[in-house]
């Protein structure tokens, strides 16, 4: 099963979250998926350039996709709001041919076109629908057993629904707690798993961006998860980088381990933690690993 | 079909909440507001809700079912349980506002809030003779929003505001755009101005949540996101929002992905220094785990800074890219 993608890693796994770009790597070469870097693709925009200048966005992301064609593969990325940014920049190229034609006009400067139809997929798809649940059951060597991981999807992998192909893939909204039952871990159900993380607003308003942090961190906790787990590196930095101090505004006593995707993947693969830079987080993974160093329970 | 309900109760004089669970024998073809009809007609008179028009017109019956708001006049039983006959539908009154009694809430701060934004026009200059006159373009971006029913799905389902209750919340947003984006209005700037202070615009954190239960297709967050452009164009910039998104801009457009690291004091302001500090230990704390980009610390725009590979090609989409701006309709006479 030949598996090939253009890759966009996105700002955050080049920058805050470097751990997550190893990762992702190391993973993709256990699974036997081959990534094709697009080393000068830009930012999405991440729906802030959008505020400004939706169509700046528009062409930047449309470059992105051209890209990909040029090497004839389809775009995978692993951060949440890029895949919600690709999908409503398709979504509106391919409704209005006219302005594509003039977007392709700028891209055309230098040799790229842009063609609807490219496949674009965040990680957490491509493991089921291309790479397939049974095939990554068959690949896990040290099931997740006896950790119950929370799911944390990343508001635009969700929504608005329309635009992420729910309707093909009804089951998109419940990939992460099955790919978290795949690898043999117990998915925790709380409410906040759909949520916002609050990372937009960081900078705008602290305290409510630290308040819906720290109230999902809690919430999971509190039902006994381990640790959660995110194909969104914008929530994984709320989430942990930001947890001391969502701790110290909602004082709740939480301490709770935020995996990124591909790190979840790589421990039932038997990747060793710190190949994954899992020592290079602010809330420390040490209790999640040394729970799934202990022996299975029966 | 079999239908099964699991309603929360609440009883605000006896202080009592709770779940009753129904069980029905319904026609193929119901709503779950025909389901919540009859287990109040034949199992249970004591059983609280709103509904009038039946057709997703008069928005009196939304609540949450399965945990997002709906109006339950609008959501057959059948698509919400796939035909499940053992799926049991949860009903619960909407959120973010206060329960009356079991599906019945209280709308007072959502009508409160709509109020803030002076829903209504306030043409500026002489009345015209005749009509006012205005494009048919300038008026086709509106109807998404004289769409709204004022239902309140949208604010019972906002992140935000379960955090926040000063936030203004995404109906009250998409209505003053109903306004602000209103050819014949005058007040346009002071309304973007009070729209920008704390608590308005900026305050929404883009979670689609609002998109998503709006059941009028009013996507009162894409509404949010034309108010902040226009507020910008205003010139209306000095305030954290604004400053965000234009020192993300320049560093995408500077070295082609996101600075992380200069993005609180680009958004913050470069002199709020109590506000720089809150963020230290927060960076201490990165900086330890290996999680601080150092390549960053050079801020975008200034020489030196971190830059992507080809950034003369992505400068030249930049500077293209004005040329897809759609021109304005303006109001003719």
């Amino acid at each position: 099963m030949a598996m090939k993608y253009a890759f966009w890693p996105g700002c955050v796994s080049k920058g805050a979250a470097p751990e997550l770009y190893i990762a992702t790597n190391r993973v993709a070469r256990e699974l036997g998926i081959e990534l094709v870097e697009l080393d000068q693709a830009t930012c999405t925009g991440a729906g802030v350039i959008q505020e400004q200048n939706p169509e700046l966005g528009d062409a930047l992301n449309a470059r992105t996709f051209a890209m990909a064609q040029q090497l004839g593969l389809p775009l995978m990325n692993i951060c949440s709001t890029c895949q919600g940014i690709e999908s409503m920049v398709q979504d509106k190229l391919a409704k209005n041919p006219e302005y594509l034609a003039k977007v392709n006009e700028i891209l055309a400067e230098e040799g790229l076109h842009y063609e609807p139809g490219l496949e674009v997929k965040n990680f957490l798809w491509i493991l089921v629908e291309d790479f397939g649940l049974d095939n990554l059951k068959k690949a896990v060597k040290r099931p997740l057993t006896g950790a119950r991981i929370g799911p944390f999807y990343g508001c635009y992998i969700l929504r608005p629904s329309q635009l992420l192909g729910k309707e093909e893939h009804p089951d998109r909204d419940h990939y992460l707690e099955m790919v978290i039952e795949a690898v043999g871990a117990t998915a925790v159900d709380y409410e906040g798993a759909k949520k916002c993380c609050g990372f937009p607003i960081l900078t705008i308003n602290r305290e409510n961006s630290l308040k819906q942090a720290g109230n999902h961190v809690h919430e999971a906790q509190d039902l006994g998860a381990d640790a959660l787990v995110s194909p969104c590196p914008l929530c994984h930095l709320n989430l942990d980088a930001q947890q001391p101090a969502a701790k110290s505004v909602t004082h709740f006593d939480i301490e709770l381990p935020i995996i990124h995707l591909p790190q979840m993947i790589g421990l039932a693969l038997g990747i060793d933690p710190k190949e994954m830079r899992m020592d290079h987080h602010v809330v420390s993974t040490k209790k999640l690993l040394d729970k799934l160093a202990q022996p299975v329970p029966a | 079909m079999k239908v099964k309900l699991k309603v929360k109760r609440t009883d605000p004089e006896k202080g009592i909440t709770g779940y009753s669970q129904y069980t029905l024998d319904m026609h193929d073809s119901a709503t779950l507001l025909d389901a919540l009809i009859s287990a109040r007609e034949y199992e249970d008179g004591s059983l609280a809700l709103r509904c009038s028009c039946r057709s997703a017109i008069c928005g009196s019956c939304a609540m949450r079912v399965d945990k997002r708001a709906r109006l339950a006049c609008r959501a057959k039983v059948i698509a919400i349980t796939g035909g499940d006959e053992e799926h049991e539908i949860l009903v619960e009154p909407m959120g973010n506002m206060p329960v009356i009694k079991d599906l019945v809430i209280d709308q007072e701060s959502f009508w409160t809030k709509i109020r803030q934004v002076d829903p209504y026009l306030q043409p500026a200059g002489p009345v015209p003779e005749g009509e006012y006159r205005v494009p048919n373009e300038a008026m086709l971006d509106l109807t998404h929003t004289m769409n709204c029913i004022m239902c309140g799905g949208c604010v019972s389902d906002c992140t935000v505001l379960e955090v926040d209750k000063n936030f203004i919340a995404p109906a009250a947003l998409a209505k003053a755009y109903r306004f602000a984006g209103d050819p014949r209005d005058g007040h346009t700037v002071e309304r973007l101005q009070k729209l920008s202070e704390y608590g308005g615009i900026w305050d929404c954190t883009r979670c689609n949540m609002c998109v998503e239960v709006c059941p009028k297709g009013v996507a009162p967050m894409n509404r949010i996101l034309q108010l902040r452009e226009m507020a910008i164009e205003a010139g209306i910039t000095n305030n954290t929002g604004a400053r965000h998104t234009a020192i993300f801009t320049k560093s995408i457009v500077d070295g082609g992905r996101l600075n992380e690291v200069w993005m609180v004091p680009g958004s913050v302001g470069m002199f709020n220094l109590p506000r720089i500090m809150t963020e230290l230990p927060g960076a201490l704390k990165m900086l330890r785990a290996g999680k601080l980009p150092l390549a960053q610390v050079i801020p975008p725009g200034a020489p030196g800074s971190h830059k992507m590979k080809g950034m003369d090609r992505v400068r030249n989409v930049v500077r293209k890219s004005a040329m897809l701006k759609p021109k304005k309709a303006e109001v003719t006479d």
